[in-house]
Order: structure tokens, then C-alpha cells, then sequence
């Protein structure tokens, strides 16, 4: 098969950024890092079946800045990648697809995705008693 | 030359091979993990910071344990297929993208099983 001559479409970089086609990107990116975040659950899970000195090493991991920051990308993630996975599947079932709709679903998303995660990072340090 | 029409060679599954299979798991792993993390965020929030003991506890727990078993399962279904996807899309160099859809499919195992593992080791051994 000729693949060469064939019409291309434009590069993607010609087409003015929309708030469907960022939040599109944006689940993709977020499953990816979802799929590399599960390292640490699979780390957390062996290092508690190893042994106390395991299980402290990746508690003190997740505890340090770095493991913060980690997980608090990862939690923003997996709620951006829930809600708008949700969303897709609304999509999947036929409804949802009118273009007022879509960008009312986008920014529902957007501000849902937000604010669950401040809410999980409130109640996390709640449970733990402080910062 | 054949006598077979276009029609009757495309019938069935097609060039594709495949029929909706991979599209439909990923639906389906996608529904099941809906009210999978919503427990799982919440329960780690209710373990954070957690002591060694504490933490054997939760993951040993009879209903934590499957609940976790179930989690690792379709997550990692589920991330292995969204990944495959991904490289399909860029990887344009075929023995490439079948070498990465591969490591992708073998990583998902080996990490599931050996979460699973972990897990049932727990429950068993608490
Ligand atoms: C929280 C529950 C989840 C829901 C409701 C969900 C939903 C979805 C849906 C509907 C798709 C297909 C999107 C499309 O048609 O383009 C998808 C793709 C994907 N998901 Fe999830 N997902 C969830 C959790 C996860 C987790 C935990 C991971 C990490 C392993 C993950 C990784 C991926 C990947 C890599 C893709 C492919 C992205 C793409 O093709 O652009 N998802 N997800």
C-alpha cells in the first residue's frame, strides 16, 4: 500500500486549543500516569507483605516532599481521569453529544476534579492529625 | 486470483481480525472501577500515615482484601488496554509498537499477580 501520497490531516498544532479537545488530551495523559502511578500501589502492597523495614522505607517515601507532590499529581489524576472517564461513558451510551452540553460536562468536570481532590488532601491531613 | 467477493472476505471480523472485544472491556473495566476507587481513595485516606500493624490489618481485612483484589485486577485490564491503545496510536514502526504492546501486557501481569499475591499472602498470613 502507498503510504506516501496519501492526503494527510493538518497537524494537530494548527487547530486553536479548544476546552473539549484539552480535556480529550487530558484524559489520555492522565491514564498514562495512572498506569505508571500503579507502581506505587504495587510497591506499597509488597513492601507491607516484605516487613516493617520495607513498609517504613515507602512510608517514608510517600511522606517526604517528593512523595507529596507525587501523590498529590497522582490523586488529581485519578479524579480528573474518574470524572471524565465518566463522562465518557455517557458519551458511550448516546447521550451528552449536543455541543452546549459537552462544554456544561467539560467544566463539570474541571471544577469536580478540583475540588475532590482538595477534598481528599483536607481529609487526609485531617485523619493524620495536621501537616 | 479468487472468486471470493470483497463482502465475503471482509465478513466476520474483517481485516481488523477483532471484533469490539478490547473496546468493550475497556468499558466495562472502566464501570467497575467507578465504585472500586471511590472505596480505595477512601480507604487510603483512612489509612494514611498508617503504622506497619495497621496497614496488615486494613489490606487482611476479608472484604478489604477482595475488594483490593478486585481493584488490582481491573486496573491493571484496564490500564493495559488504554496503554495499547496509546501506542497503537504513535508507534509507527511495527516491530516496535508489537515489542511495547507486549512489555505493556507482560509488566500488567507481573505487577498484578504480584500485587495479588501480596495481598492474599496478608490475608492468609495475619
Ligand atoms: C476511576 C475509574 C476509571 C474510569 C471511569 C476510567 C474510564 C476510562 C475510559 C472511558 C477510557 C476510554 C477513553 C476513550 O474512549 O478515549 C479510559 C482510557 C484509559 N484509562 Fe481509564 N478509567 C478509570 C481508571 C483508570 C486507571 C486506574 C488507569 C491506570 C491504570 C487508567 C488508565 C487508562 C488509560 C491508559 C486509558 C487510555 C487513554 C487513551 O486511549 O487515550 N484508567 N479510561
Amino acid at each position: 500500500m502507498a503510504t506516501n501520497n496519501r492526503p494527510l490531516s493538518p497537524h494537530l498544532q494548527v487547530y486553536r486549543p479548544q476546552l473539549t479537545s484539552t480535556l480529550s488530551i487530558l484524559h489520555r495523559m492522565t491514564g498514562i500516569a495512572l498506569a505508571l502511578g500503579t507502581l506505587l500501589l504495587v510497591w506499597w502492597l509488597i513492601a507491607a507483605a516484605t516487613g516493617p523495614t520495607a513498609f517504613d522505607n515507602v512510608q517514608n517515601f510517600i511522606g517526604s516532599i517528593f512523595g507529596r507532590i507525587l501523590l498529590f499529581g497522582w490523586s488529581y489524576a485519578l479524579f480528573y481521569h474518574l470524572c471524565n472517564g465518566i463522562r465518557h461513558l455517557v458519551w458511550d451510551s448516546g447521550n451528552g453529544f449536543e455541543l452546549k452540553t459537552a462544554y456544561a460536562s467539560g467544566w463539570l468536570v474541571v471544577v469536580a476534579s478540583i475540588v475532590l481532590t482538595v477534598i481528599c488532601w483536607i481529609a487526609g491531613y485531617a485523619m493524620q492529625g495536621g501537616v | 486470483m479468487s472468486i471470493r467477493t470483497p463482502l465475503g472476505r471482509a465478513r466476520g471480523l474483517g481485516s481488523a481480525k477483532t471484533g469490539t472485544d478490547h473496546w468493550w472491556m475497556q468499558r466495562v473495566t472502566a464501570l467497575a472501577l467507578i465504585p472500586l476507587v471511590i472505596w480505595f481513595v477512601v480507604s487510603m485516606i483512612i489509612v494514611t500515615g498508617a503504622d506497619h500493624e495497621t496497614a496488615l490489618a486494613f489490606i487482611g481485612s476479608p472484604i478489604n482484601a477482595v475488594l483490593l483484589t478486585l481493584l488490582i485486577i481491573a486496573t491493571f485490564y484496564h490500564g493495559q488496554l488504554g496503554l495499547q491503545v496509546v501506542i497503537e496510536d504513535y508507534i509507527h514502526s511495527k516491530w516496535l509498537e508489537v515489542a511495547l504492546i507486549l512489555l505493556v501486557k507482560g509488566a500488567a501481569i507481573f505487577l498484578g499477580v504480584a500485587s495479588v499475591y501480596a495481598v492474599i499472602a496478608i490475608a492468609l498470613g495475619g
